[in-house]
């Protein structure tokens, strides 16, 4: 079965449908995408390359944007993109609030 | 479509899927007391719920009114201290006035703990025996209302529970059920879109004010609904995760916008505003996910449906909580508190179909007594905090005449 799921036409992101290696080539509408990272379930690939600031569209709608350009098959995620609402907060080892993208 | 005929009928008309005893603190200050006298009835329908504040508030005396005449509940018993600001004269006023037996115990008056809790337990005790012979009647399908409510939210809750729970919503409303979404800060981003489903373009206008309302308070607050739990399963941003949450609210017209308390009128879908109007006050508008809970069941539901990705364990009192698991992982991790395995569908074992028509089977099923997996293993939780609301508007319920 396969691996990404690209819910909307519209979306410039796929999900991971399960735990995927770095360096595999993933079939998304058709065409191959090698992934960047390894990703698990649920994570975010750049379905394309995109540009600094480009909005980030996923379900069809926009969930925010890249702080940097993203190469097709990268992982998207806190460390290349950001809310257009409010900053993400994660707990890190020493349970600080970090804000994120921001 | 009839959905049952051994509902619990209430002196008032209300027809209840359970039959609770709730006993309640009217100030943390009598938690212990009204503890203990819950505790040892806990598998006989039994349940703790109260208020932990000791000062005034409108918005908690709504919700308790609402709670302790909830179509689920029988029988209530208040617990106070004494010197607390709680109104518990007129609340077991609006309890007796909803034909359920009511008996107020004052700590301070009583003569302190011991005394307290072997009153409460006798009263508790001679209660039950009443309870167990309320009348049994008819009730249909759209005399149901149901809850949905998000928690422990990764990136599968957006793909497989929320929009599994989005199915099931649009059949229960299609039998002219009530069904309540909530979290306007759970809406953020989506706001254009669910402005479009609304029964009148005045009540959209009252949508999109709620969601942009929610979206100043939390940035006021520094915090988004956004948990670290909620990046580390995958989610990025709060609008990403409010699309995913969004979907649980299916694809029928939105017919209301209510408050918590309201009760709404004549089926259909509504959102639930839980975000406080005027400035902040109290703190985050809804601490965690029973708080949200203990509002949709204020709002009349007799059911709760939770989707969750991480795994959340949490039930209710008054109302029984349904757990639809979006992770397939989670669920083979933590099975045994989950009722609905939603994630099988990222492993080909079902479609988005079928597991929404197996949420509407459980909805019948536990309207009927069956029991969730949260009743199972006895949860109880309950949280009521702090907050100021304006009431709503006849705009904001346009189909209630």
């Amino acid at each position: 079965m396969e691996g990404l799921l690209l819910i909307s036409a519209r979306d410039n992101v796929a999900i991971a449908l399960r735990l995927l290696p770095a360096g595999s080539t993933q079939t998304l509408a058709g065409q191959p995408l090698v992934l960047r990272q390894p990703v698990k379930l649920g994570d975010k690939v750049a379905a394309r390359d995109l540009a600094a600031g480009e909005i980030i569209r996923k379900y069809g709608v926009p969930i925010g944007s890249a702080t940097r350009a993203i190469e097709a098959g990268e992982h998207v995620h806190l460390h290349n993109m950001k809310s257009d609402y409010l900053p993400t907060y994660t707990l890190e080892d020493d349970h600080r609030f970090i804000p994120q993208g921001h | 479509m009839i959905l049952t005929d051994q509902a619990y009928l209430r002196p008032d008309g209300a027809k209840g899927i359970r039959n609770q005893l709730l006993v309640v603190y009217l100030v943390e200050c009598a938690h212990h007391v009204a503890r203990e006298i819950a505790f040892p009835f806990r598998q006989r329908g039994v349940q703790l719920a109260g208020f932990g504040g000791c000062y005034p508030n409108e918005y908690s005396f709504k919700m308790l009114r609402a709670l302790c005449t909830h179509a689920n509940v029988g029988a209530v018993l208040l617990v106070s201290l004494g010197c607390e600001s709680f109104d518990r004269k007129h609340l077991r006023q609006a309890i007796e006035a909803a034909g359920r037996p009511v008996h107020t115990l004052v700590i301070q008056q009583t003569g302190g703990t011991r005394r307290t809790i072997a009153e409460g337990t006798a009263w508790v005790e001679a209660t039950l025996a009443g309870l167990a012979q309320t009348p049994r009647t008819t009730m249909r399908l759209d005399e149901l209302i149901v809850g949905t409510v998000c928690g422990g939210s990764d990136a599968t809750s957006g793909i497989t529970a929320n929009p599994g729970i989005g199915r099931a919503f649009d059949r229960l409303v299609a039998e002219r059920a009530t069904c309540i979404f909530e979290e306007t800060g759970e809406l953020i981003g989506c706001e254009q879109i669910m402005l479009n489903r609304a029964v009148n373009p005045e009540l959209g206008e009252i949508l999109r004010a709620s969601v942009e309302k929610a979206a100043k308070y939390y940035t006021i607050m520094g915090h988004g609904s956004f948990a670290p739990g909620n990046a580390e399963g995958g989610l990025t941003t709060l609008e990403e995760k409010s699309m995913g949450a969004y979907c649980k609210s299916g694809d029928a017209p939105i017919s209301g916008l209510i408050k918590p308390g309201d009760v709404p009128r004549g089926g259909g879908l509504y959102l639930l505003d839980v975000v406080p109007d005027g400035p902040p006050r109290f703190g985050f508008p809804n601490i965690n996910d029973n708080a949200e809970i203990a509002e949709l069941i204020a709002c009349g539901s007799h059911l709760i449906l939770f989707s969750t990705g991480r795994g959340s364990v949490v039930g209710s009192a008054i109302s029984p909580v349904l757990k639809v698991c979006a992770n397939p992982e989670t669920y083979r991790n933590m099975s045994e508190d989950m009722d609905v395995d939603a994630g099988r569908i990222l492993e080909g074992r079902g479609t988005l179909e079928e597991v929404g028509t197996e949420i509407f089977a459980h909805c019948l099923r536990v309207a009927r007594g069956g029991e969730t997996a949260s009743e199972l293993l006895g949860h109880q939780e309950f949280v009521l905090t702090y907050k100021s609301f304006e009431p709503i508007g006849p705009a904001c319920h346009p189909t209630y005449h």
